[in-house]
């Protein structure tokens, strides 16, 4: 007798079971540990953090190696968690002029107050195969431990006074268009109201923050390429730890709540003028959790495209597109709309399949009718 | 490393700040029938396009002696049912069923049932992209206006010229339907055939889209019509044959391929409608067949669990081959 199978459930669970198996990997070899991945895959981390959108290097290593590696699964299961936190309140705005910088670059000055310091950068390295690293490495060389305390105590100098921002000392002659002031008001939550177009510039860097990196990549390149081409400037980029501090109602006074790793590009964009605002230079703003330069710089180029309409720029790029940009940047999003074609559709597909062989047949009666 | 603390979740998954904001949608999508209303809908632990929308108006309809019925594909044990069923079970420990009659929320994906729904139940729709006019014009802020206007000149333009190029209505499923004389709605992808059973339905019709985060509904006992022309009526899918297994007529039917040669059969859409039909002692012309190899040996890794496939019974081809494709429509 024709039965409809019933093994789901079962085969479910038994799919599931396998997966916990394929994660694991070879029983003979050690697990890894959290705090291997959190110490020696930072930047998987720090992606899954900006991404998460949550700033907490514990979770997020737990969500990478329970997700075996894939990062966008590992952003969907930090979402996932987050969404279930309970709000507190908002914190202060981030002063990245009090970061304690790491890194610190300006493509627009040879020197500056401040300096340049390179920091931990995959720059100008060689991309050679290291296979020193295939191996159980204790310990780094006597030498280079020396070079990197070396660094460290330089970082620690350049802490101890303000460390101004480039677009700072453009905007003190007027060269670079004003900061929009804080006017106080709440900022909009993306991930607590359904956003309706067209947008504010902080709901549109907050959807561009936790955008996927590899979709504004993409965006950013093709406003290079002469898609909403912007003439950028990279004013400068730092990396470092800014304090997030909150002040309770009930306290008056702000809290210290900890420090966050942060990466800020603010790029420098040409400007024409117009016959109310004299030539000046304008700017695109990328801020991301952790250390992801690739990321801050295509979400400045970004956030400059989108930009279009109050700087009396002509639309038409892909970049410009806010609705575009903005309701496909999420990955999580994409990826479970993309994925869900997996799912079973033969409900659907059966009436198509009813219309397709009506329809055929309609044409095989006219062709004979023609025919005849 | 620290040792991680304990996560805890509320009463079906969803803290209830956010279940009275979902709350407030629906009531006000149920005061404006057909209308999209747009609502912060939340990341849930399954992928948008899952159902998530679905699951979050479950969620925050959901009371601890409700009975919770959840299909896909008119089925309960497709994989995505068991899933999300699943979800509530360990979250809101409520009953669940696959008896249509028995459920107070039937959660679903792509089907109505067929047992005609009551007045103390509520049918869950999971929707894609809430929007009918989307693939017209993609744009929100357009389509919002053109809802606001009620300007449905294009879709009636794009009915029109699928009857010019194709003769027919081209659309098979997702077909728009017209809420209460008003608002122009997308009745998620369900096929056509279960367009007239939302019509003047004595349960509460509710339907969430949670990666486009919009909630609308169609209140018990609402006009709804399916949008056609006076010389061109609305019409449905007809089988030509009655189901395989339970004999039933004028239900929606799968098609179940039996072999690479051709040979196909045609059962109830909806499991537990034709169970219920078997266990009352009715026979269709495939249901007295001795069970034999299944068609399609389970494969591969993860495979030990039971096939997911169906496993109809290897009986000769030739009788099943060809037969009950396609009934033609009736207006319903």
């Amino acid at each position: 007798m024709y039965v409809a199978a019933k093994g789901g459930e079962k085969a479910i669970r038994n799919a599931h079971a396998l997966l916990a198996k394929r994660r694991r990997g070879n029983e003979n070899l050690p697990s890894i540990g959290l705090d291997q991945i959190a110490a020696q895959l930072t930047l998987a981390v720090d992606r899954v953090m900006a991404e998460g959108s949550l700033y907490d290097v514990e979770l997020a290593a737990l969500a990478v190696k329970q997700a075996r590696g894939d990062l966008i699964e590992a952003i969907f299961l930090i979402r996932a968690f987050r969404t279930t936190l309970p709000r507190f309140g908002s914190a202060q705005p981030l002063d990245t002029a009090r970061m304690l910088v790491r890194r610190r670059v300006s493509a627009t000055y040879k020197d500056l107050p401040g300096g340049q310091l390179l920091g931990p950068t995959f720059d100008y390295t060689h991309r050679l195969l290291d296979t020193s690293l295939d191996s159980s490495e204790i310990r780094s060389t006597e030498s280079s431990s020396g070079v990197a305390e070396g660094a460290a105590s330089s970082v620690a100098r350049s802490v101890a006074e303000i460390m101004p921002r480039v677009t700072d000392l453009l905007g003190e002659e007027g060269l670079i268009e004003a900061s929009p002031a804080d006017d106080g008001g709440e900022p909009f939550d993306i991930t607590r109201a359904p956003v309706s177009f067209p947008v504010d510039r902080a709901t549109r860097l907050q959807t561009l923050a936790r955008g996927d990196e590899g979709y504004l990549l993409a965006l950013g390149y093709s406003t290079q390429r002469g898609y909403a081409r912007s003439h950028p400037f990279v004013g400068e980029i730092r990396f470092g730890d800014v304090e997030v501090m909150f002040e309770a109602p009930e306290l008056g006074f702000e809290v210290n709540l900890g420090t966050v790793q942060v990466t800020e590009c603010q790029m420098v964009n040409q400007f024409k003028g117009s016959t109310e605002v004299p030539p000046q230079f304008t700017r695109g703003y990328g801020l991301v959790f952790g250390q992801c330069e690739r990321k801050a710089m295509s979400m400045a180029l970004v956030e400059r495209a989108l930009r279009w309409q109050e700087l009396g720029e002509e639309p038409g790029a892909p970049a410009q597109d806010e609705e575009f940009v903005l309701s496909h940047c999420d990955n999580v999003q994409a990826t479970g709309f993309v994925e869900h074609l997996k799912l079973p559709h033969y409900v659907d597909f059966q009436a198509e399949l009813d219309l397709v062989r009506r329809m055929r047949s309609e044409h095989e009666t006219e062709m004979k009718e023609a025919a005849e | 490393m620290s040792a991680m603390p304990a996560i805890t979740y509320n009463f079906a998954y969803l803290d209830e700040q956010t279940k009275r904001m979902i709350r407030r949608a629906i009531l006000k999508a149920i005061a404006v029938p057909g209308y999209q209303v747009p609502f912060a809908a939340r990341e849930m632990p399954m992928p948008y396009g899952w159902g998530t929308g679905g699951v979050q108006v479950t969620a925050a309809v959901l009371g601890r002696d409700d009975v919770l019925k959840v299909i896909d594909q008119g089925a309960d044990d497709t994989t995505n049912a068991v899933a999300i069923r699943g979800f509530f079970e360990k979250t809101a420990r409520v009953a669940t069923t696959t008896s249509t009659r028995e459920a107070t929320v039937i959660q679903t994906r792509h089907r109505v049932p067929e047992t005609p729904l009551r007045e103390d139940q509520i049918l869950v729709y999971q929707v894609p992209i809430p929007e009918p006019l989307r693939f017209l014009e993609p744009r929100e802020t357009e389509t919002r206006q053109l809802h606001a206007l009620a300007e449905y000149g294009l879709m009636h333009v794009k009915l029109y010229e699928d009857i010019a190029r194709h003769g027919h209505i081209a659309t098979t499923y997702a077909y728009p339907v017209e809420v209460a004389g008003r608002y122009v709605m997308d009745p998620s992808p369900i096929p056509k055939f279960d367009n007239p059973k939302m019509d003047d339905c004595p349960a509460l019709q509710l339907f969430g889209a949670g990666r486009e985060k919009r909630i609308y509904a169609i209140p018990p006992h609402t006009k709804v019509r399916s949008l056609d022309f006076e010389d061109h009526p609305f019409r449905v899918q007809r089988f030509a044959k009655p189901c395989a297994l339970c004999a039933a007529t004028g239900v929606y039917l799968d098609e179940v391929i039996l072999d690479d040669k051709g040979g196909r059969m045609f059962v109830c859409s909806d499991t537990d409608y034709c169970n219920t039909r078997q266990e009352e002692g009715h026979r269709g012309e495939m249901s007295g067949a001795s069970p034999s190899r299944q068609p399609f040996p389970p494969r591969g890794e993860g495979a030990e669990g039971g096939a997911l496939h169906l496993s109809p019974p290897g009986r000769d081809r030739s009788e099943a081959a060809g037969e009950g494709a396609s009934g033609g429509e009736v207006r319903p």
